[in-house]
C-alpha cells in the first residue's frame, strides 16, 4: 500500500492541497481509507493524522471503514422518490441481502442513500463505485445484482446502464449563438480587458448560481489592490437537488465555459484557475481534461495566450460528496484540501480567497454567459429580460412534467409559461431553486422568473396534484440535516431539531403547540446560522406552512402537547426482559385518556 | 482622535483591526463560548451574534468600524441566545448537578446569565465516549460543545496539534491526534494550555475536580458578565 501511496503522492507533487484527489484514489482502490494509509499520508504530506481523519469523515464518499467491493449509492432526491426509488431500493436490499446503510458480511457490496446525483431528468439514479447509473427499473436492478454476484468489474458492465442523455429541450440566446473556438477570447484581446469588463458590466450579468451578485462588480473587486497572485474558480459543485444544467453545459459547452474563465483570468490578472467539479460528475473528468489539453495545444491556455503575453492554466478538482462545498468559501477550503466549512466573512474571497489571495468564484453558466457577452457584445443580452435580471436563465426542469430536461428561458418569463412549455398539467406547485429556494403554488404561477421575483440557481421541480407536499418537505428537511457542515450551533443542532420536529408532526404525534415550536425554530435557524445552508434550511417548512397551514393542522392531535415518542413502544425492551405482557405492562399515550 | 462605535447606544472606542468583541471587551459584555481573547476567533457558537446596522454578525469575527450601530443586550437577541444555549445543552449530555465543573463551567454560567430555566428542545441523548486513558487528563465527550478552544490552544500556545474536530453536522466530534486515538498516546501533558482551556467539563485535570467545594466556585457567586469584564479589565491594565 505504501508503494501505491508514494506513487500517488508524487503524482500530486506532495501537495497537501491535493488531499481530496489523493483520498479519492485511495478510496477507489481499497474501498476505504485504511489507518495505515492515513498514518503514511500524514508523514509524506506533513499533515497531522487528525486533519486527514477530519477530512475523511467530512466527505460522504470517503470512509474510515471498508465499504463493499461494489459501493452502491442510490440518489434520495425527491425527484428520484417520485420516480419510485423506494421500491427499487427495497428490491436491491432484498436481492443483494444487504441492509440500506450497511456492508454485506462478505464485503462484496454496500448499499446506501446519497444526496441528489444530478440526474433528476433520468432517474431513479445512483452511483456504483462512482459511476452514474440512470433510469433504474426492476429489470435493471435484476441485471445489476446478477453482475455483482458474478463479480463482473464495473468497467465491464453494459454501457446502457451508464447512458446519460443531455435532454436539451429549449434553447435561446446562450445555447444557440455560435462561438467558434477562441473567438470570444480573441474578441476580448481586441477590445482590451478593461473595456471587456465594462462590456460585461453594461450587459447587467448577475451570478447564475442563485445569489445574483453582479459579475462585473465581483471581478472589479478582485482586480483592485495589490496581490502577487489571483485565482479564478468555476463552481461546478452542482449539489442543489433538482439541478443538473451544469452537467449538460460541461458536457456540450465546456469550451465556452473555459473561454469565459480565461477571459475572467485576463481581466482580474489570474494565472491559475480551477474547475471544482462535484464528485458525482467524475464521469466528465476525462472528457474535460482532454478539452483543456486541446485548448493548450491551440494556444488558448498555457503560456502567452494568443500571443498576448498572459498565462493561464485550469486544473480540474473533484469534490467528494458535500453539498456545502457549493458555498464559495467552503469550496475554497475544499480546494485547499480541508473540510468544506464556510469561512467567516469578511474578508470575502475577492480579497482573501484561495490560499489567502484574491479569488473569484463563479457558476458554470456565468462563465458561459460572460464568454457570449464578450463575443457578441452586451446589447442583445441587456435588451432581454427584466429591469434587474438581464439575459436568459438555464433551468433544469424535472418532476411531474412530460419533458424533463434543460430549458433556456428569457428572464421575466412567467412560471405558467414555463410549466406549459415543459408539459406540466394538473400542477399542485413548483419547488423553484431547490430545497433552499421557494415553493410556488398553482395559484402563484403568474409570478416571473427573475432575481426580483422568483430567483433560482436552476432547479425547477414540478409537483402534480397527486403529490403530498409534506413528503417533499420531509425529504428536504432531512437533506439539510445530512448536509449541515456542523460548524455553527444553530445549523448543526437546528437542522437536526427541524428534522425531529417535522418527523413528529408528519408521523402523527404532533399537537397544537408543535406547530408554534416548529415555526419558532425555523426563524431561529434562518436568522442565526453562519451561512446560506442554515439560513435556507427552514425554507421548505416556512414556505409550505405559509401556503398550506391546513395540511399541517390536519395532522395534529386534539391535545395541547404530546411527547415526540411512543410511550408504550419505549417499554417494549422492558416487557421483553421481564417477559411480561399484561395490561399493567403497557402505558397509554397521555392526552385523550386524561382529559 | 480614536474611532468609536456604539453598542446599545453606548460610545465605545476602538482601534483599526479590532473586532467588535475586542472593542467591547472591558466595556460591554457580549455573551460568548468559543471566543477567547488569546486565540484566533472561531465564530462558531453564535452566542455573540449582535445586530450591526440591522444585520446579524458574530461579534468575535466582525471588524469594528467607525459609526457602527451595534445592538447587543436586547430582549430579542438574548431570547435567541438562550435558545442557542439550549441547543448546546440538548445535543450533548449535560448533567450539571453531578458534573465536576459545575460552578466553574462557562456553558452553565451563560445559561444562568440568560435565565435559561429548561432545555426547551427535546434531548438528543447521544452515545458518547469517555477517554480516561491519560494519567492526568480526562475527556468526557458528553460535555463537548465543539468550540475548538482546545484545538486552538494546542496549536497556537502549546505548539502541538493534539486535538481536532472531525465528522459533519450532528455527528461532529472531537478527536485526538494519536495513532490509537487515545489521549494517553498523544503529546498532551497536564501543564498544556489545551488541558485547561475547556469552557465546559469536557477536558478535566484528574484529581482536582472537588478541591474547591461546590457552592464556593466562581460562577456560584458571580455572573459571567462581571467575571468576563473584570478579566478583560485586568488584561487591559497589564
Amino acid at each position: 500500500m505504501h508503494v501505491f501511496i508514494d506513487k500517488l503522492v508524487a503524482e500530486h507533487q506532495f501537495k497537501a492541497t491535493d488531499l481530496l484527489a489523493i483520498l479519492r484514489a485511495i478510496q477507489a482502490r481499497y474501498h476505504y481509507i485504511p489507518p495505515s494509509a492515513i498514518a503514511h499520508l500524514a508523514k509524506v504530506l506533513a499533515l497531522s493524522a487528525s486533519h486527514i481523519i477530519g477530512v475523511v469523515e467530512f466527505y460522504s464518499f470517503f470512509h474510515l471503514h471498508p465499504q463493499g467491493d461494489y459501493e452502491l449509492l442510490i440518489s434520495d432526491s425527491i425527484t428520484d422518490a417520485m420516480l419510485g426509488k423506494q421500491a427499487l431500493m427495497d428490491l436491491l436490499s432484498e436481492k443483494l441481502s444487504v441492509a440500506v446503510g450497511a456492508v454485506r458480511a462478505d464485503g462484496l457490496v454496500s448499499l446506501a442513500n446519497t444526496s441528489c446525483t444530478g440526474l433528476c431528468d433520468q432517474g431513479p439514479a445512483g452511483l456504483v463505485n462512482g459511476h452514474p447509473l440512470t433510469q433504474l427499473t426492476p429489470a435493471r436492478i435484476d441485471l445489476i445484482t446478477t453482475l455483482i454476484h458474478q463479480h463482473i468489474p464495473v468497467e465491464d458492465w453494459p454501457a446502457e446502464l451508464f447512458a446519460i442523455t443531455d435532454n436539451i429541450k429549449k434553447t435561446d440566446l446562450l445555447l444557440t449563438q455560435p462561438m467558434p473556438l477562441g473567438s470570444a477570447l480573441a474578441a476580448a484581446c481586441k477590445r482590451g480587458f478593461t473595456e471587456t469588463l465594462a462590456e460585461i458590466e453594461r450587459s447587467g450579468l448577475r451570478g447564475r448560481g442563485g445569489a445574483g451578485f453582479k459579475t462585473a462588480m465581483k471581478w472589479q473587486f478582485c482586480r483592485e489592490g495589490h496581490a502577487d497572485n489571483r485565482y479564478v474558480i468555476c463552481n461546478a459543485d452542482e449539489g442543489e437537488p433538482g439541478t443538473f444544467k451544469d452537467r449538460v453545459l460541461l458536457n456540450q459547452y465546456a469550451h465556452q465555459v473555459f473561454e469565459g474563465m480565461t477571459i475572467a483570468a485576463a481581466i482580474v490578472g489570474a494565472t491559475q484557475g480551477f474547475l471544482y467539479l462535484r464528485g458525482e460528475y467524475s464521469f466528465l473528468y476525462e472528457k474535460l481534461a482532454a478539452i483543456l489539453h486541446a485548448r493548450c495545444e491551440a494556444g488558448l491556455l498555457g503560456e502567452n495566450i494568443l500571443g498576448q503575453g498572459f498565462s493561464f492554466t485550469i486544473k480540474i478538482c473533484l469534490g467528494a460528496g458535500a453539498y456545502i462545498c457549493g458555498e464559495e468559501s467552503a469550496l475554497i477550503e475544499s480546494l485547499e484540501g480541508n473540510m468544506g466549512i464556510p469561512r467567516n466573512r469578511p474578508p470575502y474571497p475577492v480579497t482573501h480567497g484561495y490560499l489567502g489571495k484574491p479569488t473569484i468564484v463563479n457558476n458554470v453558466e456565468t462563465f458561459l454567459a460572460a464568454a457570449h457577452i464578450t463575443l457578441h457584445g452586451s446589447a442583445t443580452f441587456a435588451s432581454m429580460g427584466t429591469q434587474q435580471s438581464k439575459g436568459t436563465k438555464i433551468l433544469s426542469i424535472c418532476g411531474d412534467c412530460l419533458h424533463p430536461g434543460i430549458y433556456e428561458f428569457v428572464f421575466g418569463t412567467t412560471i405558467k409559461d414555463i410549466l406549459e412549455t415543459c408539459g406540466a398539467t394538473e400542477v399542485l406547485g413548483v419547488q423553484i431553486g431547490g430545497p433552499s429556494g421557494v415553493f410556488i403554488s398553482a395559484q402563484e404561477v403568474e409570478r416571473r422568473l427573475a432575481f426580483e421575483d422568483v430567483a433560482t440557481g436552476g432547479s425547477f421541480i414540478v409537483f402534480n396534484q397527486t403529490r403530498n407536499i409534506l413528503d417533499s418537505v420531509t425529504n428536504f428537511t432531512h437533506f439539510f440535516a445530512h448536509e449541515s457542515c456542523g460548524f455553527c450551533t444553530p445549523c448543526r443542532v437546528g437542522t437536526s431539531l427541524l428534522k425531529q420536529q417535522i418527523d413528529k408532526i408528519v408521523g402523527g404525534h404532533g399537537s397544537a403547540g408543535d406547530i408554534v415550536a416548529l415555526e419558532e425554530l425555523c426563524q431561529l435557524v434562518k436568522s442565526q446560522s453562519h451561512c446560506g445552508l442554515g439560513q435556507t434550511a427552514a425554507n421548505p417548512i416556512l414556505s409550505t406552512l405559509e401556503r398550506y397551514p391546513e395540511l399541517y393542522q390536519r395532522l395534529l392531535k386534539k391535545i395541547s402537547y404530546e411527547p415526540g415518542f411512543d410511550l408504550d413502544a419505549a417499554l417494549a425492551t422492558a416487557r421483553h426482559l421481564t417477559q411480561r405482557d399484561d395490561a399493567a405492562a403497557h402505558l397509554a399515550q397521555i392526552g385523550e385518556d386524561h382529559e | 482622535m480614536s474611532k468609536t462605535l456604539s453598542i446599545d447606544g453606548q460610545e465605545i472606542p476602538f482601534e483599526d483591526g479590532q473586532t467588535i468583541m475586542q472593542a467591547a471587551a472591558a466595556n460591554v459584555y457580549i455573551p460568548h463560548l468559543c471566543h477567547h481573547p488569546e486565540f484566533t476567533p472561531h465564530g462558531s457558537c453564535k452566542l455573540c451574534t449582535v445586530k450591526v446596522n440591522g444585520r446579524n454578525c458574530s461579534a468575535c469575527t466582525f471588524p469594528a468600524a467607525e459609526g457602527q450601530e451595534v445592538l447587543n443586550n436586547t430582549t430579542d437577541i438574548n431570547a435567541d441566545r438562550k435558545k442557542i444555549t439550549q441547543m448546546l445543552f440538548v445535543e450533548g449530555n449535560h448533567f450539571c448537578p453531578s458534573c465536576e465543573k459545575t460552578g466553574n463551567c462557562q456553558l452553565q454560567a451563560v445559561a444562568y446569565h440568560l435565565n435559561m430555566l429548561d432545555n426547551h428542545f427535546p434531548l438528543f441523548y447521544p452515545q458518547r465516549e469517555l477517554d480516561a486513558s491519560h494519567p492526568d487528563v480526562l475527556i468526557d465527550h458528553n460535555r463537548c460543545i465543539f468550540c475548538t478552544l482546545c484545538v486552538r490552544a494546542s496549536q497556537e500556545q502549546d505548539g502541538k496539534d493534539v486535538f481536532a474536530l472531525s465528522g459533519r453536522g450532528i455527528t461532529k466530534h472531537l478527536i485526538v491526534n494519536a495513532p490509537s486515538g487515545k489521549l494517553k498516546d498523544s503529546a498532551l501533558v497536564a501543564d498544556d494550555r489545551a488541558a485547561h482551556i475547556c469552557p465546559t467539563g469536557a477536558i478535566l485535570i484528574k484529581r482536582t475536580g472537588y478541591t474547591i467545594p461546590i457552592g464556593q466556585r466562581l460562577y456560584d457567586h458571580h455572573d459571567i458578565s462581571d467575571v468576563s469584564l473584570a478579566t478583560a479589565e485586568t488584561q487591559h491594565d497589564q
